[in-house]
């Protein structure tokens, strides 16, 4: 018989509308990593709220280390060494990172003062042993958002967490990220650790978990050996049906050039150009996607097309209209679309229903908007009903769930729902499957390529390599504010992209200004 | 056993009976806040050793007129308590229109002081029209009021100054200022100003025919517009949409289009507008003469109640506003019977606690739902 960590058996949860754990059985051996794959809104998180005691579960029982437990609040969780990294970091931004650790169990001196030092060089040590390289005394605010996820771990590991659950760790970081998240994480099973990982991305499950327990609609499908089993066998396994990984796509074809970038200069919120001089152009029927390490200019790129930030000196031309000093109200209606980086931030009210989510960039046109400023709600759920079943978005009460309570993949289809639905001659997609489940990801891409072939102009923004590859037409690499170059996706090869992405300039024929590619 | 929540609408959601809906719904929570609220207050009464039958005669007479110890029956205690309820529920939906629109407007009572302050001007120095001169003291004092608090919004909007912190300090500026203004009116003393003309009053002789010579006024008409004001423009109309978008998450409304420094402004304008409606109603309908405030008057603040009993949507906000107003003008009866005024007090601060026992309700309503949904109510595959 196994040693487990953790046994949650015939665990059931159930929320108004929809019941997001239906007797779900998780088995987690001591010191492995396990994965749990499942669809967006297949109650992955709930699981582990649960676990976490977070939510109360409404059947089931739990063991930890054998023992039967009732975990009523984070506390209890976390005396029975389980921690959790939030996909929403909890940090307090203008504090150290010793400061933050310590946070709520402060070490004090006999004097009564905290002792700061000793706690200082208490998470050194810890990031020493686990090879996070963390420095205790950096402000939050100064640091990546990789660090950040580090200074999260850190905290679980003051704590004397020796069970580690990952909410899609993931979804936040560059791909350089990944890459050391995974290798910390072998650390800590190395260390000893017990690690339940959520993701969607089966190559993570393949490089670090051993075993990977499977969830459909809140049930429980299967556990499996990780070694033993394909990628097409277990995204088939969570979907019920095979999924295609490659985009299907006849060639492009360009037409005239929508949106036209000229010689732009946007400033940083700190105040230093974080677009340089950028130009670039993408044409009807194309999609362009604009490959780079975060932070390269990529988010005040976007924010200047669509009017969050403003334009330091250059153009930007729709169609040939100069849409520079537009208002962001003006955009929309000029036809750009936008689905934001940021989901919670720029893209849902999340105390909003979901209709009225999906309608909030044509609540003041008809059918919604009627005569004297009045607005037809029986339209907004209609609209709301075909969406949902469009991009089969679950919710539990349809049109009239709130945003909030529906699961983060789900989220992102709606407002992805919503700014495709509009059709925009200009659509500008930062990160559009983030957090998706693969059969999620095959529609939307699908989705993405029907707006393309009718005539539709496409900039995409993504830290996946493979997604802009597998996606584009053109891709045009982005390096500290500049295009450093711009190639034919078909002939692109992926080490090359990396070097531009690295700032090495090549593949272009007119330094870096993009014209040229686009058929003439 | 599992509810199966593909697009389809209908099968995925459990069926959840009449009662469930109403146990999970606000308007229940404040009826069940409420009647603990009166428990209490009878517990209170037998413990000082008198007839809690006495308080419930009282509140009876308030708002039926009719005394069942003496079988008299007078209208004019109809009147006096819609009368009291008025600028209550005004600054209940002022409070309220804030608060669903993400703000929290603890500045009625500044903006009740603005709009009581110029209408008492307009009717001393306005058009002796009999209509015209009332309307446009209206007029002013709603203007006054939005503005009021319109400049909060706009200082939150423009400048991230706090709606609280800067609504507090302008009643305090309302305050002053309307001691200082009516004060330099010729002929003022240090507490009253002349008395206004007949013109500018909101006497209303039905009315009054009708409550036997109550208070009750034409500002009646003015809260049921307020009310209806209310309900169209948060869940019927764009701007309401806009407003609510822009008070959830300022972000996305921006992101979506929506000029959100216009929308906040908005919102606390409206807001104020109600607030200093109820400075006109009381100027106007329940005194003959100009005030020197010697105090702040606290409809303001007791709007924040009122809102919160009324869960900010308009009818429950009219409901709540007549439940003060009913406690308030039952008083005097409940001290002719030998009751504590002070029961009423008890009372409404208890039922203002009670409500933030709303999640325990929550909890039930959930807990009921799932036994539900334990017993099969989802649909079987
Ligand atoms: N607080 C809540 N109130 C109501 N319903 C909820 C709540 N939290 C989750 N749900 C519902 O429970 C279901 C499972 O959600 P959960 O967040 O666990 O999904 P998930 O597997 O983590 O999905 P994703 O991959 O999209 O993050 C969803 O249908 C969601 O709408
Ligand atoms: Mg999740």
């Amino acid at each position: 018989m196994d040693e487990y960590a953790i046994e949650m058996l015939e665990v059931t949860k159930v929320f108004p509308g929809v019941v997001a754990n239906d007797k779900v059985t998780l088995r987690v051996r001591e010191n492995e990593i396990h994965a749990i794959l499942g669809e967006n809104g297949a109650g992955k998180s709930t699981l582990m709220s649960i676990l976490f005691g977070l939510y109360d579960p409404d059947g089931g029982s739990i063991r930890v280390k054998g023992k039967d437990v009732r975990i009523r609040d984070p506390n209890e969780a976390t005396a029975l060494g389980i921690g959790m990294v939030h996909q929403h970091f909890k940090l307090v931004h203008n504090y150290t990172v010793t400061e933050n650790i310590i946070l709520g169990l402060e070490p004090k001196r006999r004097d009564g003062t905290i002792d700061l030092s000793g706690a200082e060089r208490r998470v050194a040590e810890l990031s020493e042993r686990y090879g996070l390289s963390v420095d205790p005394r950096a402000k939050i605010e100064s640091i990546t958002v990789g660090m950040q996820q580090r200074v999260e771990i850190l905290k679980i590991l003051y704590r004397n967490a020796d069970i580690l659950i990952f909410d899609e760790p993931t979804a936040v970081l560059t791909p350089q990220e990944i890459d050391e998240l995974m290798s910390i994480l072998k650390r800590l099973k190395a260390e000893g650790k017990t690690i339940i990982l959520i993701t969607h991305k089966l190559r993570e499950i393949k490089e670090a978990a051993e075993r990977c327990t499977v969830l459909r609609r809140g049930r429980y499908i299967g556990t499996v050996d990780v070694a033993g089993t394909s990628e097409e066998e277990m995204a088939a396994m969570m979907v019920g049906r095979a999924v295609k990984f490659r985009v299907d796509k006849a060639p492009a074809k360009p037409g005239d050039v929508v949106l036209c970038i000229e010689d732009l200069t946007v400033m940083s919120a700190k105040g230093h150009p974080a677009v340089k001089g950028l130009s670039l152009d993408v044409r009807a029927g194309e999609i362009v996607g604009l490959a780079g390490v975060d932070g390269n200019g990529q988010s005040e790129l976007i924010q200047a097309i669509t009017g969050l930030a403003k334009v330091h000196t250059g153009r930007i031309l729709l169609e040939g209209r100069d849409i520079t000093r537009l208002s962001i109200k003006e955009r929309v209606e000029a036809g750009i679309g936008h689905v934001p980086e940021d989901r919670h931030k720029h893209g849902l009210v999340l105390d909003f229903r979901l209709d009225e989510n999906f309608a909030l960039k044509c609540y003041d046109k008809a059918p919604i908007l009627r005569k004297f400023g009045v607005l037809d709600f029986g339209a907004m759920a209609d609209k709301g009903e075909t969406l949902i079943g469009e991009y089969d978005i679950r919710a539990g009460r349809g049109p009239a769930t709130k945003a909030r309570n529906m699961s983060g993949g789900n989220q992102q289809k709606a407002i992805i729902a919503r700014e495709i639905d509009l059709s925009p001659r200009l659509l500008v997609v930062a990160q559009p499957t983030r957090g998706l489940d693969v059969g999620a990801i095959e529609y939307i891409h699908k989705r993405i390529v029907a707006e393309r072939d009718k005539g539709r102009a496409v900039l995409l923004i993504s830290f996946e390599l493979d997604e802009i590859m597998g996606l584009c037409d053109r891709i045009a690499a982005i390096s500290k504010g500049e295009i450093v170059g711009v190639v034919d996706a078909a002939a692109a090869e992926e080490r090359a992209i990396g070097a531009m992405m690295a700032g090495v300039r090549g593949g272009v024929r007119d330094g870096g200004r993009g014209r040229e590619q686009g058929a003439s | 056993m599992a509810s199966d929540t593909t697009g389809k609408p209908q099968p995925a959601t459990l069926r959840v009976g009449a009662l469930d809906a109403f146990i999970a719904s606000d308007g229940a929570i404040s009826l069940l806040v409420v009647l603990l609220g009166f428990l209490c207050g009878t517990v209170l009464i037998l413990a000082v050793g008198r007839n809690p039958a006495n308080m419930y005669a009282a509140l009876l007479q308030t708002l039926t007129g009719f005394d069942i110890t003496r079988g008299t029956w007078n209208a004019r205690y109809i009147g006096e308590w819609l009368t009291a309820s008025m600028p209550l529920i005004l600054c209940g939906l002022s409070m309220g229109f804030a608060a669903r629109t993400g703000l929290f407007n603890i500045g009625a009572e500044g903006q009740y002081v603005m709009g009581l302050t110029a209408a008492q001007f307009v009717a001393l120095y306005g058009p002796r029209i009999s209509g015209l001169h009332w309307a446009l003291a209206l007029l002013a004092g709603l203007v006054a009021g939005a503005l009021w608090g319109a400049l909060v919004g706009w200082l939150k909007a423009r400048y991230s100054v706090s709606e609280v912190v800067a609504t507090i300090m302008l009643n305090y500026v309302a305050y002053f200022l309307s001691r200082f203004l009516t004060q330099l009116i010729p002929a003022a003393n240090t507490y009253r100003t002349p008395a206004y003309p007949e013109t500018a009053l909101l006497k209303n002789a039905l009315f009054e025919r009708l409550t036997n010579g109550s208070r009750l006024n034409t500002g009646l008409f003015v809260v049921a517009l307020c009310v209806l004001f209310y309900w169209f423009v948060i869940e019927r109309t764009k701007l309401g949409y806009e407003l609510r978008a822009t008070g959830f998450n300022k972000e996305a409304a921006r992101c979506s289009g929506i000029k959100v420094t216009r929308s906040i402004t908005a919102s606390m304008a409206i807001s104020g507008g109600f607030a200093g409606l109820a400075g006109v109603i009381v100027a106007l309908g329940s005194f003959g003469y100009g005030r020197v405030l010697g105090g702040l008057d606290n409809y303001g603040f007791n709007g924040i109640a009122v809102a919160l009993v009324g869960n900010s949507t308009a009818g429950g906000t009219l409901l709540s506003g007549l439940l003060f107003g009913m406690l308030a003008s039952a008083q005097p009866l409940m001290q002719s019977r030998q009751i504590p005024k002070e029961v009423t007090w008890i009372i409404s601060g208890l039922v203002v606690v009670f409500i933030s026992l709303r999640a325990g309700f929550r909890m039930i309503a959930e807990w009921r739902q799932k036994r539900i949904a334990e017993k099969g109510g989802t649909r079987d595959e």
